[in-house]
């Protein structure tokens, strides 16, 4: 029953495949399409659902229904966005750089396809399956900041501009703690390769046992974030992913009360629309990513595969959508000290806890490393966390506020 | 840091009773999608005057008198009426013109407090758009009389007392004009001669036209 999904879609592709088997060259464009087609097109159907749950789930949080008039449920409501942004003007500026005012859309969108294309998405299921998965994905990813600055400098805008430095100065600060909490469950995975990582999530011993219970809970179990190092690098990893992926409370860039629209200001129509496509395809990869590498990816106790990375990729996004709902921007200093002040040391400290962790699983078996780890470990890491607060605060901070207005 | 993190959590919290109870709760969702359904409104709503009459007959059981004390008071001055006359030129106590433009109305209600016959009354109909912009929104005499049952399915309240009010006034009137034709009277029997024209008219002008129509 396991891993079912994933393996129908593999005969699925195989079996296309079989019609050009006389044709070696169109075989390999077939292939290459069927790998790269699909995954594009269904995250961009993705992105225009995910637009709609935003907007629902957003509304609902502020006591209103949302968009109800296009489709049952406001469901057509990406579709007919979609046609406002195509017959929208496309507007440049006159002085602009036009070139890369045209460019930095589509620079932002072929990074986020290409992340997207490294995520395990099941079984067999995998556009990119480089042994170096991890690592190139984070590469490609902080392409990201290149094309946000790319707007903001093209625009011949100031808002433009401060956006991009804003995005630029923030993503960059953020990839930091992003890739520690990532190298921690590299190094207990061993290998950068994304399947092996999901793999490693797994009870070993008792995933092919055969015991329906132990097949149940092998799946489950095994996932990092259930490790006490991996919590709290899943805290790391989602806190720095929603400032990668420039949604709020990190919104900076776009910050509309103080500078407009940022880096999005000058544009409009498709190439707005594109602009958002990317920054929400990427959001998919980041997140993506963060479930393959702390919530055991594809792993699910039933049915095995792609059903359960979509659900999981859509919970991630749903609470992305929470925080939104909830928390007010941060200031850019605050942001900045949080980067660099906080989540930076406590990432470092994250990866000797799983060292740490590691090394006692294997001296003394896992019941007492979780122990261990569960206390130790969060007794250090709430050690530094409470240390580099108060060593955070300014000296004024730390004496009493006093309030003189209110009683 | 921990003080942080508890008030992320409490905010989320906070966030998330607001989503749930938003499918299951009337007042966290407390949007009217207006042209499906409409806001209930209240008696006291006041939106654009009506003009009111007794009786079946629009025309004839008109409150109003043109005496432009409306038109008058009218802050943005969006009243117009001219006197109505008969076939010989007389002028009868009934407006032949009464306009009002829903585009300068500002819904103040000053001619509802400023009139004397009960006749100008705030109705709380909205939908007032029309099609077109110079005719469609001056609203005529026609369109204007409403009612009294109307009235009273607008504020029950409301015109139940304006309904004692002219009760009360007519009953006043209606002893005072015995009292008046029982003098005329007697001063004829003593003078002996038929009263004058000029006699006559002056109580006929004074006389308000209420009692007789609703008689």
């Amino acid at each position: 029953m396991n891993n079912f999904f994933d393996l129908k879609l593999v005969e699925l592709g195989r079996w296309i495949e079989a019609f050009f088997a006389d044709f070696p060259s169109l075989k390999l464009v077939v292939h290459l399409l069927l790998c790269t087609l699909p995954l594009a097109l269904s995250f961009m159907g993705a992105f225009a659902f995910t637009t709609w749950l935003e907007r629902k789930g957003l509304a609902r949080i502020q006591n209103r229904p949302g968009p109800n008039r296009v489709g049952i449920f406001g469901l057509l409501q990406p579709i007919a966005d979609g046609i406002k942004m195509l017959i929208k003007e496309d507007i440049v500026p006159e002085r602009s750089d036009k070139l890369f005012h045209f460019l930095a859309p589509i620079m932002l969108m072929i990074p986020a396809l290409i992340g997207v294309g490294f995520l395990p998405l099941g079984d067999g299921l995998h556009a990119l399956p480089l042994d170096s998965a991890i690592i190139f994905f984070f590469a490609i990813s902080s392409l990201n900041t290149i094309a946000v600055f790319m707007a903001g400098w093209s625009s011949r805008n100031k808002y433009s501009l401060l956006g991009g430095m804003r995005a630029v100065a923030q993503m960059i600060s953020y990839e930091i703690p992003l890739v520690l909490s990532a190298v921690a469950v590299i190094m207990i995975a061993g290998s950068l390769n994304a399947q092996e990582v999901v793999a490693s999530q797994q009870i070993s011993s008792w995933v092919g046992s055969g015991n329906i219970l132990q097949e149940f809970f092998g799946r489950i179990l095994g996932w990092n974030v259930f490790k006490p190092w991996g919590f709290a690098g899943f805290i790391f990893f989602f806190v720095a992913a929603l400032a990668e992926a420039n949604r709020s409370p990190f919104d900076l860039p776009e910050a509309d009360s103080e500078i407009i629209a940022g880096h999005l200001t000058e544009y409009s129509g498709f190439k707005y629309a594109i602009f958002f496509m990317g920054e929400y395809i990427s959001a998919f990869a980041i997140a993506g990513i963060g479930v393959t590498l702390f919530l055991g990816g594809w792993n699910g106790p039933v049915f095995s595969g792609l059903p359960w990375f979509v659900l999981k990729l859509f919970s991630l996004f749903a609470v992305m959508i929470w925080i939104r709902g909830t928390l007010p921007r941060l200031r850019v200093d605050q942001l900045m000290g949080y980067a660099w002040k906080f989540l930076f040391p406590l990432a470092i400290l994250n990866i000797f806890l799983a060292g740490f962790y590691h090394f006692i699983e294997r001296q003394w078996g896992t019941a007492i490393a979780m122990l261990a780890g569960w206390i130790l470990g969060f007794g250090a890491l709430q050690l530094a966390a409470t240390a580099l607060s108060r060593l955070n605060q300014s000296p004024i901070m730390r004496s009493k506020r006093v309030y003189q207005l209110v009683e | 840091m921990s003080l942080l993190a508890k008030g992320i959590l409490k905010g989320m919290a906070v966030t998330a009773k607001n989503f749930f109870q938003s499918y299951y709760r009337k007042e966290r969702l407390p949007t009217v999608q207006y042209p499906e359904e409409k806001s209930t409104i209240t008696p006291f709503t006041r939106n654009f005057p009506f003009l009111l009459y007794d009786g079946d007959d629009a025309v004839d059981g008109m409150r109003c008198t043109a005496c432009t004390l409306c038109e008058r008071a009218c802050p943005p001055q969006c009243i117009y009426i001219i006197k109505d006359k008969d076939e010989k030129g007389k002028p009868i106590l009934r407006p032949r013109i009464f306009d009002i433009d829903t585009s300068v109305c500002m819904s103040c209600q000053l001619c509802v407090e400023v009139c004397p016959y009960e006749a100008i009354r705030m109705d709380s109909a909205f939908e007032l758009s029309n099609e077109n912009r110079f005719e469609g929104l001056l609203i005529n005499r026609g369109d204007l009389l409403k009612s009294n049952d109307y009235y009273h399915a607008l504020n029950p309240v409301e015109a139940r007392e304006t309904d004692d009010r002219i009760a009360a006034k007519n009953a006043l009137a209606e002893a005072k004009k015995k009292a008046r034709q029982k003098k005329t009277r007697l001063a004829a029997a003593k003078a002996k001669r038929p009263p004058s024209r000029l006699k006559k008219s002056p109580p006929a002008r004074e006389k308000p036209p209420q009692p007789e129509k609703s008689e």
